[in-house]
């Protein structure tokens, strides 16, 4: 299977019949659980008549939507790309424990309430302008930009800095042992080298923004129409499914299109690069402490004003809210502490599909045939691309029946988390395993290494930090994932802590809000919890391995 | 990487083994009650996500009648009626609740729903009553006004609906998109049925200011004084102040915030039983239970609604704080659905414009 890797032990025949059930693991998956779903709602939408498609077409404000959706999204893939791969050279030259923490700090963006993030958007926004006299940015066009670097800044910043941290660095002392100054290895070595990573994070941060419901609603304010907030409208205000389905049905060719062209650029710009023995060099203090501090103040102001007003109590401060986690309120069919048991049992479960399902897909694209590789890219990709809209009712109407009846199984809304988190893991482990040179394993297999001793030392290390990236993104995105749960019919007592956190913020009362403050805050913490052990996890497989390592300086 | 694929595949069997067992013991497990108690029903209730019920009220439902009610809730009003006109061949519950005034007509042009006229209905008023063909029977109410913050007027509240436009109040007032929000929504038809030109009224509105958010939360928590805003008006609920000083921190004696009565809209939520229902006995028991006293009285404290049934009574807390409009305002359903369309992308081109 593995390119490259000459099969002694074992009979071929034992390796391709699991592979082939490994496979079919994910099309059956993804096939089930979201392309019938979505084929069967825009059928079923489409089929009421295709005026929906003419009204679209003239519809001004829908031909603006489209327009904004992908400049905006392309915006605000740029600004991500610029701010994470600051992260990024930081990611690639911290490890250990500070490491783990700056990880685990980016990461967190993602279970963040949107209205706590839109609100602290806006009295940065404001403060800017009455200190600074800047123009007030709230509900424009670059606030959405701006939000949307702020989620997708450990996209890039991770995806990129563990690619990183594994190029062989002694290009970068040639070039410069050669005369060339920092920034042109930088741009002239470097960034070539890393286009992989680069391309892979875009990907995924395009089409976060591309699909960004809260954010735009939020800190767009009412101008600024994308197609999936008016795939809602049409939807759910006006009731009219032929449209919203149109829209949708664009959503999905435009994304296609999007993926196909992403996925041809990183195949062009993969290169197999050697595995790095070597260390990197490291940044000023002067650049290092300007990237940290950027950080803590560009992901850390909303985190900091949620803990400030999880703690803050009547005049002062204290940790009532945080004790009344425990005590059922009537706005909740739940503890809060029960609903967020919930989220962690369904970021569990959501995390391994998406690591199995997700793993097996990157297999399946890196190692195979251009049209299978394609497909398998495409169809993982998709999830992330489509209106939650769409497949959470997509999963009401198709998956309603005998043997199917599954809509209103508590499962399924894990299962709904790891369809999003699939594309996420592939874009994680995808360059991961791509850099990996045949001539590695041949080399290894000449010292006399055995096929499953390679992959163990060589295959497995190499992509661990992947897979940790890829965990923790996984993780963190169902701990937050809020739209396609609350498209789906679910038993009161599967409440999870965003919908917990949602709900305690729609009756009014200081006391909700503090505790609804202090929900986030845990909620936060878990995911940093959770990003810190797999990074732990992660760097102690990889040190083992390579202090056993038979190849490599 | 062949041995990550075993690795992978024994994970699958494994998971696939476990799922099989598991699915099997629940349904043995049911199979087992289903002998044990035959005439156990259970009725899915299906609702939106801010229904909220005390624990012990739809057991004493059981106790009386032997009919288990699981609660299914999905999204918002908008989404919930989406939902249901989109599964109605085949629907995931038994009874809705949650269907308000603004989104009935939607649900009444298709045909979803069973009539049910209860004898409970004699303890409900007429005016509440907004569907002759009795699917959609009335359980609670509530009106939607502008609220305000005390103490961040520099004078007088606003007494009408047409103070909003006045320089006094220029720059005061949240309200939230009708394309967006339910309130909003709501708010908009307020100003259709209580202003004499509803455009120029929101064209003033917007010459003196008015913020637009996309949800009551955002209006709420965002803009308001409340939340940390700077304006001291938005679109809420008459019940909102209630709420106030309930979850008042440091307590208060007295909500800080006021309501502007002249503004109200009356929205009423309905429930009604699916068609195709297995058990359309047992879902007219629930919705004759949903009337009773018991689940009445348990309204106001979890819902911020007003209970239909005249034979409820309100919590001391309501009574102190809330006050209701006299003469609400209102909007034939059949008008709101036939021109939503219409109003909204006027209003759009007046406020956004």
């Amino acid at each position: 299977m593995a390119n490259g890797a000459k099969i002694s032990g074992w009979p071929r025949f034992f390796l391709r019949a699991p592979t082939a059930i490994l496979t079919a693991v994910p099309v059956v998956f993804l096939g089930l659980f979201f392309f019938y779903p979505v084929l069967t709602i825009l059928a079923t939408a489409l089929n009421q008549g295709w005026d929906g498609f003419a009204d679209i077409a003239k519809s001004p404000r829908a031909r603006g939507a489209l327009w904004f959706t992908a400049w905006q999204a392309t915006a605000s893939t740029a600004l991500t790309l610029f701010v994470g791969l600051a992260g990024a050279a930081l990611i690639a030259r911290t490890s250990g424990r500070t490491g783990a923490w700056y990880k685990a700090l980016v990461t967190v963006p993602f279970v963040l309430p949107t209205i706590v993030v839109g609100g602290a958007f806006k009295e940065l926004f404001e403060r800017l302008n009455s200190t600074f006299g800047l123009p007030d940015l709230n509900h424009t066009a670059i606030a959405v930009v701006i939000a949307h670097s702020f989620f997708n800044f450990a996209v890039v910043a991770r995806t990129v800095g563990v690619f990183w941290s594994g190029l062989d660095h002694r290009l970068e002392e040639q070039a410069r042992t050669l005369g060339n100054t920092t920034t042109q290895v930088f741009w002239r070595v470097t960034v070539p080298r890393l286009k992989p990573a680069i391309f892979a994070a875009a990907v995924i941060t395009f089409l976060f923004s591309f699909t960004s419901f809260g954010v735009v609603l939020v800190l767009g304010g009412l101008r600024q129409a994308t197609i999936e907030t008016e795939i809602y409208r049409h939807a759910i205000i006006r009731g009219d499914m032929a449209s919203s389905a149109t829209l949708a049905l664009i959503q999905v060719v435009a994304v296609l299109v999007l993926v196909l062209v992403n996925s041809t650029l990183e195949q062009r710009a993969n290169v197999t690069s050697r595995m790095a023995r070597s260390s990197i060099a490291p940044l000023g203090a002067r650049t290092k402490t300007g990237i940290t501090c950027f950080t803590l103040i560009f992901l850390g102001t909303p985190l900091f004003l949620m803990i400030e007003r999880s703690l803050s109590v009547g005049r002062g401060y204290g940790l009532q809210h945080y004790r009344a986690l425990f005590v059922k309120v009537p706005q909740l069919p739940t503890t809060a502490v029960d609903a967020l048991r919930n989220s962690i049992t369904y970021g569990v479960i959501a995390t391994f599909i998406a690591l199995m399902i997700g793993i097996v897909c990157a297999m399946a694209i890196v190692t195979r045939h251009n049209v299978v590789s394609r497909f398998f890219d495409l169809g993982a990709m998709l999830p992330l691309g489509v209106s939650a809209v769409t497949v959470g009712f997509g999963i009401l109407i198709a998956l309603d029946e005998a043997p199917f009846d599954w809509r209103t199984r508590w499962w399924i809304v894990p299962i709904a988390h790891a369809l999003v988190a699939v594309p996420f893991v592939v874009r994680s482990v995808v360059p991961m395993l791509r850099r990996i040179h045949p001539s590695l394993r041949e080399a290894a297999a000449l010292l006399g290494a055995s096929p499953s001793r390679i992959r163990r030392q060589i295959d497995l290390p190499l992509i661990t930090r992947g897979i940790a990236v890829a965990a923790g993104f996984a993780f963190a995105i169902s701990l937050g994932e809020f739209g396609a749960t609350s498209f789906l019919p679910r038993r009161a007592d599967t409440l999870t802590a965003p919908q917990a956190v949602f709900r305690l913020l729609g009756t009014p009362g200081d006391l909700l809000r503090g505790q609804a403050m202090a929900l986030s805050v845990v909620l936060a913490a878990v995911v940093a919890v959770a990003v810190i052990a797999s990074e732990m996890f992660s760097s102690d497989i990889a040190d083992r391995s390579r202090t056993k390592s038979p190849v490599g300086s | 990487m062949s041995r990550l694929f075993s690795l992978f595949l024994s994970l699958c069997v494994t998971v696939g083994v476990l799922a099989a067992c598991s699915s099997n013991s629940s349904e043995a497990g049911t199979a087992g009650e289903a002998k044990k108690h035959v005439e156990t029903v259970a009725l899915t209730f299906v609702t939106h996500d801010s229904f909220a019920i005390s624990e012990g009220v739809f057991e004493a439902f059981f106790d009386q009648t032997g009919i288990r009610v699981e609660v299914l809730t999905s999204g918002d009003v908008g989404s919930l009626v989406a939902q249901t006109i989109l599964s109605a061949d085949n629907p995931v519950g038994d009874v809705i609740f949650g269907v308000d005034n603004t989104f009935m007509q939607r649900v009444l042009d298709r045909s979803i729903l069973e009539p049910y006229e209860t004898s409970e209905l004699v303890n409900v008023p007429e005016r509440f009553q907004l569907d002759s063909t009795h699917r959609l029977i009335p359980i609670d109410y509530g009106d939607v006004c502008v609220n305000y913050w005390i103490d961040a007027l520099d004078g007088p509240p606003p007494e009408s609906i047409m103070d909003l436009v006045l320089p006094e109040f220029a720059g005061s007032l949240v309200v939230q998109s009708p394309e967006t929000s339910s309130p909003g929504m709501a708010f908009l038809l307020a100003t259709i049925a209580g202003t004499p030109d509803w455009e120029q009224f929101w064209a003033q509105l917007k010459a003196n200011d008015v913020a637009v958010a996309n949800s009551w939360e955002s209006a709420y928590y965002g803009d308001f004084i409340a939340g940390g805003g700077s304006r001291p008006m938005v679109v809420s609920y008459a019940s909102s102040p209630v709420a106030e000083v309930i979850y008042a921190d440091p307590p208060v004696d007295v909500p800080p915030t006021g309501v502007l009565l002249d503004s109200c809209f009356r929205q009423v939520e309905f429930a009604g039983i699916l068609q195709g229902t297995a058990h359309p006995n047992e879902a007219r028991s629930l919705i004759d239970f949903l009337l009773s006293p018991v689940f009445q009285n348990q309204i106001p404290m979890n819902m911020f609604m007003y209970p239909v049934s005249q034979k409820a009574e309100l919590p001391a807390e309501f009574v102190q704080h809330s006050q209701l409009a006299k003469s609400p305002l209102s909007l034939e359903p059949a008008e709101i659905e036939a021109k939503r369309k219409e109003w909204t992308e006027r209003w759009v081109e007046i406020v956004l414009g």
